[in-house]
């Protein structure tokens, strides 16, 4: 008996006719689309973008060379050279990042004993030649400074969560 | 219009008159059929979004609206790679193949009681004909690319389209036997009179074979196994780049205009009023307009389809072809034999 039923629904078309109906009523509906560049998404002040290298209030850059971030990186991205100041405080020579290794896991964000490296909310950034995704420590120092605002305002933000 | 024209070319000489006019015509009919197949992509795209709940292709132009346009500039620069180890003159012949038939079906198309290129007496076989020519190109081009995918569909393809030409022969005898005529144009005329004559009511369930294989036939999803994306990569045109792949999708889409087109000849009353009252009217009336709403109708189901269906699998669709489709037809013509000649309701097929 159910066998006779199935053959009855499946000569008349039910079951394809019950999916056709659903994608009819779709076609409908209020797409959902969102039209990239006039309209984004919102954004969470975790997002892990561009990194930057900050300052201290007083200007002093706030890397101490540690190398935390150079050790727990899983891509091998960052690369640190040391020296002593004339000063006598310890300070990087050499920090860059290759975005084109970098996986944007934020690892060396949570390494860094002085919140010195950190990610920010750009992801809108390209490079044009070979090489342009190689940011070094003045390009990633500049990148601090221009984002110091949002960077601050954005671990404000995080900081009861940790 | 056509006067004008003619007079204009009475300066040639006569042999080259005949050819103008030959090549017009083909112009005439091949010129707006590739700006619909143009436009038929951009449609189902949007439409396919649509009930994705997207918005599909609305950058290029307004609304997207030059989309088509772009891909078709896009593929004609790209360089056409021949494989190392195909057989190159098979290779640049089979979409040829492929899209010569598709075209030349479209000679016997009426579009009015007037207008048709070849108003010929077996229309009729003639495109099925046509239409069973052009499974040689994906044949060829499976063979010629000398890749295993190309080749697996390639045989898919072949034992497919046997499969659902036969049901689909058969559903079309029924009109046949209903319209008494192989003319394509007559069996328009025979459904005159209305919504109410049209041969999709009497011929109901052949109509729905005979559109399914017409899916079948065109390799649309969701029996398009000889593309099989997700198995075979892009099937028969695995290999093919640039103008070579354009053909095969020109291809595709005229063949699936042509169906729909069919579809509307000789179920839908092709272009004739639905509204028999109104028949001499100039826009509600019959004209080329009714025949060009009925086959966008169709096309609208393709595309419908595509959106709602996941594939058959293999196996399946052979199953459907010959032992549900081929019977179901084969016991409606007799039935349908019996009742015309040997009952009084045989006015029900008329």
């Amino acid at each position: 008996m159910n066998k006779a039923i199935d053959i009855i629904k499946s000569l008349f078309l039910i079951e394809l006719l019950k999916g056709m109906s659903v994608t009819g009523r779709h076609m409908f509906k209020k797409k959902i689309t969102v039209q990239y560049p006039e309209e984004k998404t919102p954004m969470s002040y975790r997002f892990r973008g561009l990194h930057a290298l900050r300052r201290y209030p007083n200007g002093e850059e706030r890397c101490i060379a540690c190398k935390l971030c150079e050790a727990v990186c899983p891509a091998l991205a960052i690369t640190i050279d040391s020296e002593v100041r004339e000063d006598g405080s310890r300070r990087t020579s050499r920090y860059d990042i290759d975005l084109t290794k970098c996986i944007f896991c934020g690892f060396c964000e949570e390494a860094c004993p002085v919140d010195a490296i950190v990610e920010t909310r750009v992801f809108e950034y390209h490079g044009e030649d070979k090489g342009d995704l190689y940011y070094t420590k003045d390009m990633l120092l500049a990148n601090g400074d221009r984002m110091e605002e949002s960077i601050a305002r954005d671990r404000k933000l995080d900081a009861p969560y940790r | 219009m056509p006067e004008v024209i003619l007079s204009l070319l009475e300066i040639f000489p006569d042999w080259l008159q005949v050819l103008l006019v030959a090549l017009i015509k083909v112009v005439v009919i091949v010129a707006p059929l590739m700006l619909a197949v143009a436009y038929l992509t951009f449609a189902e795209r949007k439409l396919i979004g649509y009930m994705q709940i997207r918005v599909g292709p609305n950058r290029v132009g307004p609304r997207g609206w030059l989309q088509p346009i772009a891909d078709a500039l896009k593929l004609l620069c790209k360089e056409i790679v021949i494989p190392a180890k195909s057989n190159k003159y098979l290779f640049i012949l089979a979409p040829i193949l492929a899209i010569a038939p598709s075209l030349a079906a479209w000679s016997v198309i009426p579009f009015t009681d007037t207008l048709v290129l070849s108003d010929i007496n077996a229309g009729l076989l003639f495109i099925l004909a046509m239409t069973s020519i052009g499974v040689y190109g994906i044949i060829i081009a499976g063979w010629a690319s000398n890749s295993k995918y190309a080749f697996l569909s390639a045989m898919r393809a072949s034992a497919q389209i046997v499969s659902y030409e036969l049901a689909m022969g058969f559903a079309l005898v029924t009109v046949l036997m209903a319209a008494g005529s192989l003319n394509l144009r007559e069996i328009v005329l025979a459904q005159s009179g209305g919504i109410t004559d049209w041969y999709m009511w009497p011929l109901f369930p052949m109509f729905i074979v005979y559109f399914i294989s017409g899916v079948a036939e065109t390799n649309r999803a969701p029996f398009d196994v000889a593309e099989g994306e997700s198995e075979i990569v892009a099937g028969f045109h695995v290999e093919y780049s640039g103008m070579t792949f354009a053909v095969f999708f020109l291809a595709e889409y005229a063949n699936m205009i042509l169906i729909a087109m069919l579809t509307a000849l000789m179920f839908l009353g092709g272009w004739m009023s639905p509204i028999g009252a109104f028949a001499d009217t100039p826009i509600l009336g019959d004209g080329i307009h009714w025949l060009l709403l009925k086959t966008s109708f169709v096309l609208f189901f393709f595309l419908w389809f595509r959106a709602t269906f996941p594939r058959y699998r293999y196996d399946q669709i052979m199953r459907l072809g010959w032992k549900v489709f081929i019977p179901l037809t084969i016991i409606w013509i007799v039935v349908m034999g019996v009742a015309m000649f040997l009952t009084p309701w045989g006015h029900l097929f008329h």
